[in-house]
């Protein structure tokens, strides 16, 4: 079996548009919501996102590329490229060794409402032939293969929230059982649109807060909800003798992926969280590891059932003792919840709180819950030389995926 | 005044200079594929008002402004 590095990270997010700024932000505590730019929100309950900061496509993308494709893929070759240049893997691989798992909780959402749009006010002729090949889910992926001449497996994962650790996790399996020798990995999302706050906020699944600083509120007891985020995370996954023979940085080494099913309910995370404790354990499988020196960045999205059920699937997962040492933070208190993108990048937070021995805190924690009273690492950041880190991703479907990262 | 106005709509769709394009040149060559030429065949029925049936024989920005003039009659 091989091991596999990572050579080469990639983010686009509500904090920062690469990773120098997402990671600088993130330390610092730097609060990515706000009230909705997009759209005239006063018909909505919910009126706050975590919008991108001025990305302007046009700055790392071709126009004519820029017109023909949807947000969610803008944002997704924006962090790949950022990833591969960051590998220095271009052009020094095969095609048919490098392949692509790149997922989207939902795919092209705007042009779906855009194009329908027009088949109600202009009937069928006036839908765009680019409708399809801007909508669906796996475009994203498949324009990242044709970007790098990337011919190796490509597909894309859609997991809900989960979608871009599975699509990591997956691709973590490809190298390691002999698949390919690299892999570009990730998830991006562009949700920030009026139909998608009406669905998941009827889904309540949003928070009504209207305060910014009182919206995203992982593990602190007045959370009501998660804030809807956009944008991509990109991982260049490397086999390790790959790797070592062209001399590439190296982030980390995933060792451990778990992935499980609910198999309870849509939307409920199951409160025994029987399947989301193994998905943790399994990712641990076969690892030492001192738990006062291990990171988990949390699911973590705010809502009442998700951060009670996931403080119970740690506590299951790493026993009692060893989960009151562990050090826990959900980003998603400063980037807003990026569905799809999630993942990725909140693997990417993991990778480099392990390399630079520095762990993001969860911004805005003011009231404890005693159903959530593990170290969440609350409103500063905190230095500890880490051994381990987890991600832990779950999805509408009762889809649990759990990443592993240690230093090589 | 088709072709001008042919032109026009390709040179605002794929960025490029108007007065480099030609009766005789081929969508392939400027890199429009069959998608866009189905997008611009919308365009062009928008800006003269008319409908056109596309055919997979459009080649060249002559085959498309010989089909709309064949509509305008």
């Amino acid at each position: 079996m091989n091991r596999v590095v990572i050579t080469g990270i990639g983010a686009l997010t509500p904090v920062g548009n690469d990773i120098k700024t997402f990671w600088e932000n993130l330390v610092k505590g730097v609060n990515g919501i706000d009230n909705i730019s997009y759209f005239d929100t006063s018909p909505f309950k919910n009126k706050l996102a975590a919008e991108l900061k001025g990305f302007k496509p046009e700055d790392c993308l071709d126009k004519n590329f820029v017109r023909k494709n949807d947000a969610y893929t803008l944002y997704a070759l924006a962090a790949a490229q950022e990833a591969m240049a960051d590998s220095g893997l271009e052009g020094k691989i095969a095609g048919e060794d490098i392949g692509v798992y790149f997922g989207s909780g939902i795919g092209g959402f705007k042009t779906f409402c855009t194009e329908h749009e027009a088949l109600l006010t202009g009937g069928a002729r006036k839908v765009s032939p680019l409708f399809i090949p801007k909508m669906i889910s796996n475009i994203a992926a498949g324009n990242i293969a044709i970007r790098f001449g990337a011919r190796g497996p490509c597909f894309s994962v859609t997991t809900a929230c989960a979608s871009s650790s599975s699509c990591i996790g997956e691709a973590y399996r490809a190298i390691k059982h002999g698949y390919a020798k690299a892999m570009i990995s990730g998830g991006s999302e562009a949700p920030i649109i009026p139909l998608a706050i009406a669905g998941f906020g009827n889904a309540l699944a949003l928070s009504p807060s209207q305060d910014k600083n009182a919206a995203s509120l992982p593990f602190d007891k007045r959370r009501d909800g998660f804030v809807i985020g956009e944008g991509a995370g990109a991982l260049i996954l490397e086999e390790y003798e790959h790797a070592l023979r062209r001399g590439a940085k190296i982030y980390a080494e995933i060792c451990g992926y778990g992935s499980t099913c609910d198999a309870y309910h849509v939307t409920a995370p199951d409160p025994e969280a029987k399947a989301t404790a193994k998905a943790i354990s399994d990712s641990l499988a076969g690892l030492e590891f001192d738990a006062s020196k291990t990171y988990v960045n949390a699911h973590g999205t705010g809502t009442k059932l998700n951060d009670k059920t996931e403080t119970a699937a740690i506590r299951n997962a790493f026993g009692e003792d060893k989960a009151k040492l562990l050090h826990i933070s959900s980003t998603k208190s400063m980037t807003g919840h990026m569905l799809g993108a999630a993942g990725a990048v909140e693997a990417i937070a993991a990778v480099l709180a392990l390399k630079n021995g520095v762990i993001p805190p969860t911004i805005n924690y003011l009231v404890p819950d005693e159903e959530c009273d593990l170290d969440y690492t609350p409103n500063k950041a905190a230095k500890v030389d880490l051994e381990l880190a987890l991600s832990t991703s779950f999805g509408f479907g009762g889809h649990n995926a759990c990443l592993a990262f240690r230093k090589v | 005044m088709v072709f001008e106005k042919v032109s026009k709509i390709i040179a605002e769709k794929i960025n490029c200079d108007a007065s480099e394009l030609t009766a005789d040149t081929k969508f392939a060559d400027l890199g429009i594929d069959s998608l866009d030429v189905t997008e611009l065949v919308m365009n062009i029925e928008d800006e003269f008002s008319i409908e056109l049936e596309v055919d997979s024989s459009l080649a060249s920005i002559g085959d498309l402004v010989n089909l709309v003039e064949s509509k305008l009659k």
